[in-house]
């Protein structure tokens, strides 16, 4: 039914407003008929990454293409994509109908075809008894709908979403993100899908774009940008509880080894998730205090006299002063070079461990999902 | 609602009411019953004659001019200057070096005080060396005198009168485009709409409200025009630039025939009226209130 979703481009892309730079030598590719989240903390520069693509703001460097056209000079109307808005911007004065019909008014296809898309995109979402209200009569998801319908009804082969379910109460978005999804898979178009929220680009996408303060952090499927985070900024961002991230010398013996063998000092990366307390172990966590989440429970602390959390079974908590013995296995342990802050590798890393005395194997503990849905 | 209440709330509205009744609602009654009786002069008091008043109205050729005058002049200025206004204020809408001071150049005219308006567009029409003679005479033209030759004087009222109030609505069309969220037409700009198509299909249906507030406001200006006419050209030649509210002053403040001045009003009065609600039946079904 649809076309094929197609790819885009973006080529050092620069965007500066006086004073302010959103968006800083950007280099991305979005492959066809993907789901692509674009991820990063408010004001990195997200909506005007989207709005770039769609040809509502022209880049002060760089380029675009699509489907390998370079696109960058052609304006919004001409770039055969839709758009969906955070705010919607249905607009006031027409009809439910109207609004979702209005790209194929403009482009004057007959009323026929147009009045059948109208009816399967209804169906679709579900639109059918809301067609001759006004947008101002709908509540806000049977909105969020109607500016879906405007987006889809044209068939194109790409479509931008700039947070489109922020406005939405938490349950209504968890099925919309469900819906969004499956319509995407059905319809087989790029999606590029902008949020805030780490829980919405993880569940939905194909690939993540991590952004921060106007640049590409790191592109990577959910899973990957989870098990191997690129840098201190990702692997913080991505997880809830964030990491842990500790300079290398806090972990005692361990830290001196794995600093050796990589020549150059280092940061530790430890989820939460990933620490366990274990009988025997160099690496102590001195509990300051412990926030109960039911099935399971954060025990906040020091690890060396840094700060780190750890996610203990709801059941027993430890007391405030309890000193914990925690390890960890070497395959949850994260190494980041201490002043880029980018992902390293250390050879031999089992070894430093064995030679330690510490257990190699994946200790066992409580593990829930890291993922909790953010409220906002 | 108990009794206290009631009280209380006719008392609060008790002072814009004795106002609105006394210096409005009070005098325009009045004018329609001395419409019913004639003019009294010296010994002579005032008598009930009926409908005579309306019948002389009728038999009037100076009021069926004046009543032409005022639709020529209600139809040449109304359209003419909400345009203008539209326009400019689309004009001066986005941002640009200089904008504000574009802005106050269109909202000048409406600042200015009426003397000092009459003044400038004195000197424009001057015959002999008014500046559009002066200009036209660069061309080898002859003089002209468009405020002295009744072929001409109402037009050349009717400039002044749009450039005067074009600035005006021209405010009240850029705060109404302030409140259209810019997304609406960048969501129609990416639906493939040209910017004119944004315009007509989104734009202007979401400034009808204010239209119809507007050309409200001009229909009931163009019935109360008297000022420039005072300045410009006093009603003349002939007749040729002389409106309805001008012609009742005439009527009844120089030559003090107050009962005819009276019966004159009521018809004014009635025509804005329905006027008025002309326009709102008609608006009400093509406009969109948020
Ligand atoms: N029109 C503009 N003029 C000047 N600066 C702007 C403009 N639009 C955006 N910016 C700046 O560019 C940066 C990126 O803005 P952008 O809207 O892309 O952020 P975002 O990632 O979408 O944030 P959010 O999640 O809050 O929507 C911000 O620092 C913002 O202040
Ligand atoms: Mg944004």
């Amino acid at each position: 039914m649809n076309k094929p979703g197609l790819p885009i481009v973006l080529q050092g892309i620069t965007k500066s407003w006086a004073g302010a730079v959103a968006l800083d030598d950007v280099h991305l590719t979005i492959p066809a008929g993907q789901f692509s989240a674009i991820l990063g903390p408010s004001g990195c520069g997200k909506s005007t990454l989207l709005r770039m693509i769609a040809g509502l703001e022209t880049p002060s460097a760089g380029k675009v293409f699509i489907d390998g056209r370079d696109v960058t000079a052609l304006p919004a109307d001409q770039r055969g994509l839709s758009f969906v808005f955070q705010s919607y911007a249905l607009f006031p004065h027409l009809s439910v109908a109207e609004n979702i019909v209005f790209g194929l008014r403009t482009r004057r296809v007959p009323r026929a075809e147009r009045n059948q898309r109208l009816a399967e995109v209804a169906q679709l979402l579900g639109l059918g008894p809301y067609l001759d209200r006004k947008p101002a009569q709908l509540s806000g998801g049977q909105q969020q709908r109607v500016a879906l319908g405007r987006a889809i009804i044209a068939k194109r082969a790409i479509c931008l979403m700039d947070e489109p379910l922020s406005n939405l109460d938490a349950k209504l978005r968890q099925t919309m993100r469900a819906e969004l999804r499956a319509l995407q898979q059905q319809l087989g178009f790029t999606m590029v899908y902008v949020t805030h929220d780490q829980v919405e680009a993880i569940t939905m996408a194909d690939q993540v774009v991590l952004m921060n303060a106007g640049r590409v952090e790191q592109v990577a499927a959910p899973d990957a940008l989870y098990l191997k985070p690129d840098t201190v900024f990702a692997a913080r961002f991505i997880g809830t509880p964030a990491m842990n991230i500790l300079p290398a010398a806090a972990l005692g013996p361990l830290g001196q080894g794995l600093e050796q063998a990589a020549g150059r000092p280092l940061s530790v990366g430890l989820r939460p998730e990933a620490l366990v307390h274990v009988p025997q172990s160099p690496v102590v966590l001195s509990c300051t205090h412990a926030e109960y989440l039911g099935a399971d429970a954060l025990a906040h602390g020091h690890i060396g006299g840094h700060r780190a959390v750890m996610r203990v079974p709801g059941a027993d908590r430890p007391e405030p002063g309890t000193q914990l013995l925690v390890s960890f296995a070497p395959q949850d342990l994260h190494l980041f070079d201490f002043a880029t802050e980018h992902r390293t590798e250390v050879a031999g890393l089992s070894g430093i461990f064995l030679r330690l005395g510490l257990p190699t194997a994946k200790p066992t503990g409580a593990v829930a999902s890291p993922f909790k849905p953010k409220d906002d | 609602m108990d009794r206290r209440d009631w009280v209380y709330g006719w008392l609060l509205v008790l002072p814009a009411m004795v106002f609105l009744g006394l210096f409005t609602h009070l005098p325009a009654i009045a004018t329609i019953w001395n419409s019913f009786f004639s003019t009294p002069r010296g010994r002579r008091p005032k008598l009930f004659v009926g409908l005579e008043n309306y019948q002389r109205l009728l038999d009037d050729p100076v009021f069926w001019k004046v009543m032409v005058n005022n639709l020529w002049f209600a139809l040449g200025t109304i359209p003419l200057s909400i345009a203008l206004a539209l326009i400019m204020a689309l004009s001066v809408q986005r941002a640009f070096a200089g904008r504000a001071l574009v802005r106050m150049a269109y909202f000048t005219p409406t600042v200015l005080p009426l003397i000092a308006v009459a003044n400038i567009w004195l000197f424009f029409y001057t015959p002999g060396f008014g500046l559009i003679d002066q200009i036209t005479g660069l061309f080898g033209l002859g003089q002209s005198n468009l405020l002295g030759s009744p072929d001409t004087a109402l037009f050349a009222v009717m400039a002044v009168t749009v450039w005067k109030e074009a600035g005006f609505f021209m405010i009240f069309y850029l705060a109404a485009l302030q409140t259209i969220p810019p997304h609406l037409g960048e969501a129609a700009k990416i639906e493939g709409a040209p910017t004119g198509t944004v315009f007509w299909r989104i734009t202007f249906p979401l400034l009808m409200p204010t239209t119809l507030f507007v050309s409200i406001n001009a229909v009931i200006n163009s019935f109360r025009m008297v000022d420039h006419i005072f300045v410009l050209t006093g009603g003349g030649p002939d007749n040729a630039s002389s409106l309805l509210l001008f012609y009742i002053y005439e009527t009844s403040f120089r030559f003090w025939d107050t009962a005819y001045g009276a019966t004159l009003t009521v018809v004014m009065l009635a025509l804005l009226g329905v006027l008025a609600i002309g326009q709102f039946l008609i608006f009400d079904k093509k406009v969109h209130y948020k």
